[in-house]
């Protein structure tokens, strides 16, 4: 990676409700590197993704966030999103009265900025026909599943300098699990950098380095195989109550 | 076919720009295997019946009776359109119609009701609809008013459907100001008949909006869904009443309400189930709010300022 970090966060805290969620998280993501992060639930993994993306109530009350080595600590999360940052929740929202066609448009920079072939083309890439989808809403008459391919197909209209991805893999099977892998290369391919919390060992082995969160801390980052290994053989014994890498 | 009248004048140009406006295809109005009828004021500018369809009208010191007949059997390929309108700053418009869906025929109805310059102008509608043997009416009416929002919307509407029936509307008041709404539609609901009741609604300033919807599930195995989406903004007042009773075997009812409150508005949401026959089932869900933060939040991400967020949402609610 050369040292080129397009993300640097620097001893980050934050308490809500009165509880240590973070507790000093140092972490560097480089360009186009694909960065993974494990632990037990309960580790911190997805506030630190929200207080990454900005969202309201996840401001820290030390330390910084610098992207391309301007300082976006205080950021609102349009703020950060134009400058090429985003987010894919674990559990999507869903829009009634909003198709597939608007809500593609909007990551995309808006209806006319896009054309209807590139999302037809990022429809495809996840997998879903975009004869059927395009014009269907984003709402509850959509599975999880569906969701969560729209979810990852709206990420690669916009072309993000940093996608953050909180479980892309949850709740698919082992044949979609090669599917995300695939996208989320794709997205590497297409010079976005990507942070994404996962369960999943293919994931971790998909990614140019990975880090194992534990208690609102980054206790160890490197390479996948010594995170994934340090994981397994090493954490049992510490007192988070749940281990869960193997199996999801 | 009978093509009763075409007006070419000023009122009518302007009639059919305005209903251009409210999201109409103004050409309809002019095509003779169309049905329709435009009517400004208490004056018809236009009317024309197409075979199955037989349309009475009367002129009245302030508005129009309409007598609105599908015939026995006939499914009428092409919808028929009804604007209704209020040009001048202000006035009345009473509309008194019948409609009538003769045994397994099947019909929709597009109506347009604009008010583009009004101050303060009423607009009522006492409506009787019967909807007879397996046959089908959908009701589509949207408003379009101006940007002052003096007008009082007041529609009453009583449904009979008889077995087998199918009756499916829908409510849109989405463009300009709403003024005063005050909706009341009740819904008889006979043997294996299916009732949608369809409203949106966005008020703003000091608009405000009243919805009664009710539906009696008579007949065994009748089936309905009251739907409601209302937006509010600014000191806007709405409240919405679903009433939906299961009184016969098998009757299957629900009633879905959103209301999203931005501003001062204030919302409220009575929903009203009773069942009187162990074998039916009546549900209802109502949530009233601001927009869902992590809808605003997921938009955002995307590049979104929060205030365009929340119109998108709002908009795909009321689309």
């Amino acid at each position: 990676m050369g040292g080129v970090y397009i993300l640097s966060v620097k001893n980050i805290k934050l308490k809500r409700d009165g509880k240590e969620l973070l507790r000093g998280v140092d972490l560097e993501i480089g360009e186009c590197e694909i960065h993974s992060v494990i632990g037990p639930n309960g580790a911190g993994k997805s506030t630190l993704a929200y207080l990454l993306m900005g969202i309201g109530g996840y401001s820290p009350e030390e330390g910084s966030v610098h992207f391309n080595e301007e300082d976006i600590t205080q950021f609102t999360i349009t703020q950060r999103a134009k400058h090429g940052i985003t987010l894919a929740w674990q559990e999507p929202a869903r829009f009634e009265g909003l198709t597939v066609h608007d809500y593609l448009s909007i990551g995309a920079g808006g209806t006319g900025k896009v054309s209807e072939n590139t999302l037809r083309h990022a429809l495809e890439m996840v997998d879903l026909s975009p004869d059927k989808y395009l014009h269907r809403e984003v709402s509850e008459a959509l599975s999880g599943g569906e969701r969560k391919r729209i979810e990852m197909a709206s990420i690669l209209t916009m072309k993000p300098k940093l996608a953050i991805l909180d479980e892309p893999d949850s709740g698919i099977d082992v044949v979609s699990l090669k599917e995300v892998v695939a996208l989320i290369q794709d997205l590497k391919k297409n010079g976005s950098s990507v942070f994404v919390i996962t369960h999943r060992e293919e994931i971790v082995a998909a990614s140019d380095k990975a880090s194992l969160m534990c208690d609102g801390m980054i206790v160890k980052t490197g390479s996948p195989a010594e995170i994934s290994d340090f994981f397994i053989k090493k954490c049992k014994p510490c007192d988070v109550e749940t281990h869960d890498l193997k199996g999801g | 076919m009978d093509v009763i009248k075409l007006d070419t004048s000023a009122e009518f140009t302007a009639m059919a720009d305005a209903y251009e406006r409210s999201g109409g295809d103004p050409s309809v109005l002019k095509m003779a295997d169309v049905s329709s009828l435009v009517v400004s004021g208490n004056k018809i500018l236009s009317a024309n019946q197409t075979e199955g369809v037989v349309l009475e009208k009367e002129s009245t010191e302030s508005g129009v009776d309409i007598m609105l007949t599908i015939k026995k059997g006939y499914t009428i390929p092409n919808p028929v359109h009804l604007c209704f309108g209020v040009l001048p700053k202000e006035g009345l418009q009473q509309i008194n119609v019948t409609m009538i869906a003769e045994e397994d025929s099947s019909v929709e109805l597009i109506a347009h009701c604009t008010f583009p310059n009004s101050e303060h102008v009423i607009h009522k509608m006492d409506g009787k609809i019967i909807i007879h043997r397996n046959a089908s009416l959908t009701y589509n009416e949207t408003h379009f008013h101006g940007k002052k929002g003096g007008v009082e919307v007041i529609p009453k509407a009583k449904i009979t459907i008889e077995e087998g029936g199918r009756y499916y509307t829908g409510f849109t008041l989405v463009s300009g100001r709403v003024g005063f709404l005050d909706l009341d539609y009740e819904v008889d609901a006979g043997k294996d008949a299916i009732c949608e009741l369809n409203a949106k609604v966005y008020g703003k300033g000091d608009d405000k909006i009243l919805i009664k919807e009710k539906v009696f599930l008579n007949g065994e195995n009748a089936r309905s869904v009251i739907k409601s989406r209302v937006a509010i903004s600014d000191n806007a007042v709405a409240e919405f009443t679903g009433v939906t009773e299961g009184h016969a075997p098998y009757a299957r009812g629900h009633v879905d309400c959103v209301e999203v409150v931005q501003g001062n508005a204030i919302a409220k949401a009575v929903p009203i189930v009773m069942v009187d026959d162990p074998l039916a089932k009546v549900t209802h869900e109502a949530a009233i709010g601001s927009v869902d933060k992590k809808q605003v939040d997921t938009l955002c991400a995307r590049g979104l300022e929060e205030n365009e967020a929340v119109d998108a949402i709002v908009k795909g609610m009321l689309k």
